[in-house]
């Protein structure tokens, strides 16, 4: 029984549509994430069901109650704001005391609860901060709090994490995951950051212009895309131009060379052969399934990887390697062979992208 | 690098002269009220007059109205349009600019005109006097608040609040009025300066206000306006040195975000 349920939700500004017929049932305690680019609608729907905007058409229901009517302090939503949005003239204990005053706690309850959701943040010594005292990583645990606080029955995070630098983002997105595996809500996670929705979430939906590309975990996601959008939105992706020689038994002809997919592949002369760069090996053991043969083109050191930038007759392709420090590698111009299994293939017909794992 | 210095002093000690020679030429002048000897016999004789009093007193209390009145009518449009009309900002500005542009004069006819007779013959009520002041102080309100209001995130905060479950009465009240005491204090300063003043409405409304009470002082005695003077720049200055204290005190607790991480 879905906890949180968008069903036919459209939001126009004027003439422009900018979130469609959006389908959506969000289990009780699942961790679901909007991804996209900027302007996808992914924030817009987030918005509609905090009741900051209002839908255009379609139903919103949270626990089965219908809550498009109800205002935004009626909906039992708690929220969390790209830029914090603490309140600059509280310290951080009055900030989470809010909510609980607003709704009538008694005073004994309120500083017991406050004292538990410092706790939780693991801020207990920073409860007489004032929001300009702390850092950002700071203040946005202390708006998780306080969003927290009164108990909300779904709580929405709104880019949380992107007004941070890279290594408090990463510790503060498992310090999230962590507390919401604690608290149980059922959460919705809005980011334009691929990697924070593929490591934290338990569903993530893809949104392209408006519309939802895929819904699906991270691991259908990443490795079955629904469309060629998805497919080139996570993750990089090599992109080669195909001729299909026989569709039945998947084989396609890439720059010359034989290809097989794991299954049959769509009709048509041309079609575009995908493969992630982290699925390719480089000078192959003679059982590997697929070989094309090249030259280097291109090392670029990545830290814990190094990409490869091989040329396949006129077309370019990147593979992914780990580094270690006895690495190996051929000079740039020598000739090489990638290898990959059949099952790396991703083929895209008709603009639907069809997984080799799948077929 | 020194001869730069040495000009910016000049020039910096030369703007000081063009302010204060005046001030001072005045405050000696207001202090020869008794001949022959400097005292403070004028501003006695100043505090001595209950006319004083009376006129000053009438117009604190006029002040203290039209701030209430403007602070009423100007703060919620201003938090509405940040929040609701954003396209209404430049009609409002140009509105806050009409006091400028029309004179008080032109104001007071009209209103004369308007309000003399029925249907709504407010001529002779103090009501007619505040809301002119009211429109008088517009540009000063609008503009304080509308600075307070940029200074923070009011869009994020007041939904922060609502998504806490907060009505509207207690995000002003809790969350956005106290963090823009500082506009809020100037903008209380700006309309009372104006309204101790103010001179036309006030005479041509025929109210005792403290504005043609000095008018009257200038023209008929020589050093009791001097001590006049004195005394209501010193009060604008304690005004704006409390406006400095507050802000400074406040400060810090902006809205900024970010900060270090």
């Amino acid at each position: 029984m879905a906890f949180l349920e968008l069903s036919g939700v459209v939001k126009r500004f004027g003439r422009n549509v900018v979130v469609d017929d959006f389908e959506l049932a969000v289990a009780e305690g699942e961790f679901v994430s909007f991804l996209g680019g900027s302007g996808c609608g992914k924030t817009t729907t987030l918005r509609m069901i905090a009741g900051f905007e209002t839908p255009s058409a379609g139903s919103i229901r949270i626990g089965g109650t219908e809550v498009v009517p109800l205002a935004p302090n009626r909906r039992g939503v708690g929220m969390v704001f790209q830029n914090y949005a603490l309140f600059p003239n509280m310290t951080v204990r009055r900030n989470i005391a809010f909510g609980l005053r607003v709704a009538g706690w008694k005073p004994a309850d309120i500083t017991r609860r406050v004292e538990e959701m410092l706790a939780l943040i693991h801020m207990e010594e920073l409860g007489e901060r004032f929001p300009h005292q702390m850092s950002g990583g700071q203040q946005q645990r202390a708006s998780l709090a306080r969003a927290l606080a009164v108990r909300p029955r779904v709580l929405l995070l709104d880019e949380p994490l992107s007004a941070l630098d890279a290594k408090i983002r990463a510790s503060l997105r498992s310090e999230i995951r962590a507390i919401q595996r604690q608290t149980g809500i059922t959460t919705i996670y809005v980011t334009h950051d691929q990697e924070e929705a593929l490591s934290l979430s338990d569903r993530i939906v893809v949104m392209n212009a408006g519309r939802i590309e895929q819904v699906g975990t991270p691991f259908e996601i990443y490795n079955c895309p629904a469309t060629p959008f998805v497919a080139t939105f996570i993750g990089n992706l090599n992109l080669l131009e195909a001729e299909v020689a026989d569709a039945g038994l998947g084989l396609l002809t890439v720059a010359g060379q034989r290809v097989r997919a794991a299954g049959p592949v769509p009709d048509g002369s041309r079609v575009q052969l995908a493969l992630r760069p982290e699925m390719l090996t480089l000078d192959p053991a003679a059982e590997s399934a697929n070989c094309l043969a090249g030259t280097l083109a291109s090392v670029v050191f990545l830290g814990s990887i190094v990409r490869l930038g091989i040329t396949v007759g006129g077309l370019s392709v990147f593979l992914d390697q780990f580094n270690a420090p006895h690495l190996a590698l051929p000079e740039v111009g020598a000739p090489v062979t990638v290898g990959f299994p059949r099952e790396a293939c991703l083929v895209s017909g008709m603009g639907q992208m069809e997984s080799a794992s799948v077929a | 690098m020194r001869g730069r210095r040495g000009w910016s002093w000049f020039w910096m000690a030369l703007g000081a002269l063009y302010f204060f020679v005046p001030l001072l030429a005045t405050f000696l002048f207001s202090l020869h009220g008794k001949r022959g000897a400097l005292g403070f016999a004028a501003y006695h004789k100043v505090f001595a007059d209950p006319q004083f009093l009376q006129t000053f007193s009438f117009s604190l209390e006029m002040a203290v109205c039209t701030i209430i009145l403007g602070l009423a009518l100007f703060l919620p449009t201003v938090i509405w349009i940040h929040l609701r009309a954003p396209w209404a900002k430049p009609i409002v500005e140009i509105f806050s600019l009409l006091p400028f542009v029309i004179p008080p004069i032109v104001l007071v006819f009209g209103l004369i005109r308007l309000y003399s007779g029925p249907p709504i013959p407010l001529v002779q009520s103090r009501f007619l006097l505040v809301a002119g002041y009211v429109v008088l102080s517009f540009p000063y309100i609008y503009r304080s608040v509308d600075a307070g209001l940029r200074a923070m995130d009011l869009r994020g905060l007041s939904e922060a609040a609502q998504s806490l479950g907060a009505g509207w009465l207690t995000i002003m009240f809790k969350v956005i009025l106290p963090n823009m005491r500082v506009a809020l204090l100037s903008a209380t300063f700006l309309t009372f300066a104006i309204v101790i003043g103010e001179l036309t409405l006030a005479v041509m409304l025929a109210w005792p206000a403290f504005g043609p009470y000095m008018a009257l002082m200038g023209r008929d005695l020589a050093y009791e306006p001097a001590a006049l003077a004195i005394l209501s720049f010193m009060l604008t200055w304690g005004l704006i040195s409390v406006i400095q204290v507050v802000s400074r005190r406040v400060g810090g607790n902006g809205s900024s975000v970010g900060g270090a991480h």
